[in-house]
C-alpha cells in the first residue's frame, strides 16, 4: 500500500504537449507510472510525443482511458479553468504543477471541487516509490519502504529523501504539497491518510516559516498519532521578518509563522525537530526505536 | 502589489463604498487651485505607501487657497522619512485633496485571506484610526471575524453579524452590509489579497464613509487587470527587489545579508536550507538567492553577477539538486558565467545532483571544478574559505 498513489491510478495529464508536460510526461513514463493519455484543447486525436492518445478535453479523455488522476502542466491564468474541468470530468486526483495562479483562483477551485482532491498549486507533485510517480519529482533518489514523507518544499524534499535513502529508509509515499497560501491538501490531511496506510511505519515533516499549517499538524499528531515516530525540520529559521523568501507563504509576519512556534509546538507534542536535515535518519532511527 | 490611497479610494467608488469628495493632484499648485475654485475645509494627504504620514506632518488642513498652497508646498518638499521596513523613504509625487470629515466614531474593517480555513475572513472593529496589531494585541476580543463560503459568495447577514458582534456604535449598522460587501465585490473582482478601511468613519451627520484605504492586489491576478500595471510602474520596489527584478528573477527570490558566503540554490525551500547550513557551520551569508526551477546557463551567469556585484561574498556556496533543474544545464551555466563574466572572481564551492547529475558533474571536472557531495560539506567549505579570504 501507500496513499494517494500506486502503480494501477491511471493518470492524464493536462497541457501534454507543452515543453514542461511533454518532458515530464516522459520521466513519469520512464518510473513506471500508468500515464495514459493527455489533453489539449485542439489537439484532440493526435498522439503525443510518447505515442499516448490527446484529447480535446479530460471528458473525453476519462472516457476512452478511465483516468482518475491528472497532473496539470498549464500556464497558470488558466490551470483553475483545468482543475475545475477535470472535476467536472469526474477525476478525483488533482496534481497542480503550475506555479503563479491567483490565490483568488485557488480560493475558488478548493471552495467547489468536493470529491476531488488537490495537491499543490505550485509543488513537485508525489510519488510512491516503486510505483508511481506524478509530477516532476527525480525518481532516483526514492526507495520503496515504509516511511511517509510530507513536504511544502520542492528541493529541499528532494534533499530529505537523498538523506533518507542513503541511510537506509525508504519510502512509501512522499507528497509535495507546496509552498502557496493556500493549497489544496495541507499536513493534516496527508497525517490523516499516512495513520490509515498499513505500509507507513514512521513520518517525516518538513515545514518551513510562514502560516500555521506546523502548529496544526502538531495539534493533530499530538490528539491522534501520539505513538507514530514522526521526526519534523523547519526550513529558514534565518529569514528576516516582514520579508518573504522565495515562496509567497514564507512570510514571517508579527508573532506569526516564526519557526519558534513551530519547533514549540512540535516539541510539546513529543515530535523531535531536526537543526538540520542531514540530522533527520538518525531522529527517525531514535524514533522508531522508542515508539517503533 | 499595494496601492497608494487615491487607487484605493478610486476602486472603493467602483463597488460602492462611499468615499469623501477629493481631487488627485500631481502639484502644490493644482491643489491650490482646486481649493481656490472649491471653498471649503479640506485635508492634504502625501499620496505614498508607506505608513506614518501624519506623524511625518504630510497630512495638513486648508481652508483657502493660500493655506493649500503653503501646506501642498510643505508636503512634497522633503520625502517620506525612512524607517526600519524603508530605509530609503519614499518621494512625493502626488496628494490628495479630500474634504475634511465631522467624525463622530471610527472602526476598521477589512477582508484577507484566512489560510487554515482557505477562505476569505473579514475583520471588523469598535476601535478604529489605530494600527490593527495594537489592536490585536490589546483588544484581541474586539476583532469580530467572519469567514466566507466562496461558493455561496457574500450575504447582508454576514455584515449585520459583524456589526453587532463587533459592537458598533448603532450609526454603523445600516451601512456596513453594504460597505462589507463593497469589500466582497473589490477582493474578487480585482484580485485583492488585503483590502482595509482604517478608519471607517461615521460623520456627526450620520454617515459611513471610507476616510483611509489600504489595497493589496495580487500580482498573480494583475493579468485579468491590465489596467492596474500603469498604476505598478509608480510603485517603488525596494532595492534587492530591484536587483533581482533586473536579473530576471521574481522579487522576493533575492534578498542581501550583511555577511561573506554567497549562496544559491535551486528552490526557496533549499535556499532558505543553505543559508540555514551555512549559519550552522559558523558562517555569515551574504544572500538569500532561489534560482528558481528550469534554470539555464544565462539565468545562472545573471545570478552569480547579481551576487558578486552586490554584496561582500568571499566565496560562492551553488547549492543545486536538481528535479525541475538539469543538472547540465546549471554546470554549463557555471563555465559560461566565469568564461563570460566581467565581475570580480570568487572561488566556487559546487553541491550538485539530482536529474542529469552525472553530466553535470562531468562538465564540472573538465573544467577544473570539484563538486561537493552534500550540503553540510559545502557549507562548511564555502565558511572555511570565507574566513581564509
Amino acid at each position: 500500500m501507500s496513499i494517494y498513489l500506486d502503480k494501477n491510478s491511471k493518470v492524464i495529464v493536462q497541457g501534454i504537449t507543452g515543453t514542461e508536460g511533454s518532458y515530464h510526461t516522459a520521466r513519469m513514463l520512464a518510473y513506471g507510472t500508468n500515464v495514459v493519455g493527455g489533453v489539449t484543447p485542439g489537439k484532440g486525436g493526435q498522439k503525443s510525443d510518447h505515442g499516448l492518445p490527446v484529447f480535446n478535453t479530460v471528458a473525453e479523455a476519462v472516457a476512452a482511458t478511465g483516468a482518475t488522476h491528472t497532473c496539470i502542466f498549464v500556464p497558470p491564468p488558466f490551470a483553475a479553468d483545468a482543475l475545475f474541468e477535470a472535476h467536472a470530468a469526474g477525476i478525483s486526483f488533482a496534481v497542480c504543477i503550475s506555479e503563479g495562479l491567483p490565490v483568488h483562483d485557488v480560493l475558488r477551485v478548493v471552495a467547489a471541487t468536493p470529491g476531488m482532491q488537490i495537491i499543490g498549486p505550485n509543488c513537485p507533485g508525489l510519488i510512491s516509490p516503486g510505483k508511481s510517480s506524478i509530477g516532476i519529482m527525480p525518481g532516483h533518489i526514492f526507495k520503496e519502504g515504509d516511511v511517509g514523507l510530507i513536504s511544502r518544499s520542492g528541493t529541499l524534499t528532494y534533499e530529505v529523501v537523498d538523506l533518507l535513502t542513503r541511510a537506509g529508509f525508504g519510502q512509501s509515499t512522499c507528497v509535495g504539497i507546496g509552498g502557496d497560501p493556500i493549497i489544496g491538501t495541507v499536513f493534516v490531511d496527508c497525517l490523516r491518510d499516512f495513520a490509515n496506510d498499513p505500509q507507513t511505519k514512521a513520518i517525516v515533516i518538513c515545514g518551513e516559516i510562514g502560516g500555521s499549517d506546523e502548529e496544526d499538524a502538531a495539534a493533530f499528531i499530538a490528539e491522534h498519532l501520539p505513538n507514530t515516530p514522526i521526526v519534523a525540520f523547519i526550513g529558514g529559521r534565518n529569514a528576516p521578518p516582514g520579508k518573504s523568501l522565495g515562496h509567497a507563504g514564507a512570510i514571517i509576519s508579527g508573532n506569526f509563522g516564526t519557526p519558534e512556534s513551530k519547533i514549540k509546538a512540535f516539541q510539546a507534542a513529543n515530535v523531535p525537530v531536526a537543526d538540520r536535515p542531514s540530522q533527520i535518519p538518525a531522529l527517525l532511527a531514535e524514533a522508531l526505536k522508542k515508539k517503533g | 502589489m499595494n496601492l497608494m490611497e487615491y487607487q484605493g479610494k478610486e476602486l472603493f467608488k467602483r463597488v460602492g463604498i462611499p468615499v469623501p469628495r477629493s481631487q488627485h493632484c500631481k502639484t502644490a499648485q493644482e491643489a491650490a487651485d482646486f481649493v481656490a475654485a472649491n471653498p471649503g475645509k479640506w485635508v492634504i494627504k502625501a499620496q505614498v505607501l508607506m505608513g506614518g504620514r501624519g506623524k511625518a506632518g504630510k497630512i495638513k488642513f486648508a481652508t483657502d487657497a493660500d493655506e493649500a498652497l503653503k501646506a501642498a508646498t510643505e508636503i512634497m518638499a522633503t520625502p517620506m522619512p525612512p524607517n526600519r521596513q524603508n530605509p530609503a523613504g519614499e518621494a512625493i509625487n502626488s496628494l490628495l485633496v479630500e474634504e475634511t470629515l465631522d467624525i463622530a466614531k471610527e472602526a476598521y474593517c477589512a477582508i484577507a485571506i484566512d489560510r487554515t480555513t482557505k477562505k476569505p475572513v473579514f475583520m471588523v472593529s469598535k476601535f478604529g484610526g489605530m494600527d490593527i496589531e495594537d489592536v490585536a494585541h490589546d483588544h484581541p476580543e474586539s476583532i469580530a471575524k467572519a469567514f466566507v463560503d466562496v461558493a455561496g459568495g457574500y450575504w447582508s447577514y454576514i455584515g449585520r453579524d459583524l456589526a453587532f458582534a463587533s459592537d458598533l456604535d448603532p450609526g454603523f449598522r445600516k451601512a456596513l452590509p453594504g460597505i462589507v460587501g463593497g469589500l466582497y465585490e473589490l477582493f474578487f473582482k480585482y484580485g485583492a489579497k488585503l483590502v482595509e478601511i482604517n478608519p471607517l468613519a461615521l460623520t456627526a451627520d450620520g454617515k459611513v464613509i471610507a476616510s483611509d484605504s489600504k489595497v493589496e492586489l495580487d500580482d498573480d491576478a494583475l493579468f485579468k487587470n491590465p489596467e492596474f500595471k500603469q498604476w505598478q510602474q509608480t510603485l517603488p520596489l525596494d532595492e534587492d527587489e530591484t536587483l533581482a527584478t533586473a536579473a530576471g528573477l521574481g522579487i522576493r527570490n533575492f534578498r542581501r545579508f550583511p555577511g561573506t558566503v554567497g549562496t544559491m540554490a535551486n528552490g526557496a525551500g533549499l535556499a532558505m536550507a543553505t543559508m540555514d547550513a551555512v549559519k550552522n557551520a559558523g558562517g555569515e551569508i551574504a544572500n538569500f538567492l532561489d534560482i528558481g526551477g528550469g534554470a539555464n546557463a544565462e539565468r545562472v551567469r545573471n545570478c552569480y553577477e547579481l551576487v558578486m556585484n552586490n554584496t561582500d561574498a568571499k566565496v560562492f556556496f551553488v547549492n543545486i539538486f536538481g528535479g525541475i533543474t538539469r543538472g547540465d544545464e546549471v554546470a554549463k551555466g557555471i563555465v559560461q558565467a566565469l568564461g563570460e563574466t566581467t565581475s570580480r572572481k570568487v572561488p566556487l564551492v559546487i553541491r550538485l545532483t539530482g536529474t542529469n547529475e552525472k553530466e553535470g558533474r562531468e562538465i564540472l571536472a573538465a573544467n577544473g571544478f570539484t563538486p561537493v557531495e552534500t550540503m553540510d560539506e559545502g557549507a562548511a567549505q564555502a565558511v572555511k574559505i570565507a574566513a581564509g579570504a
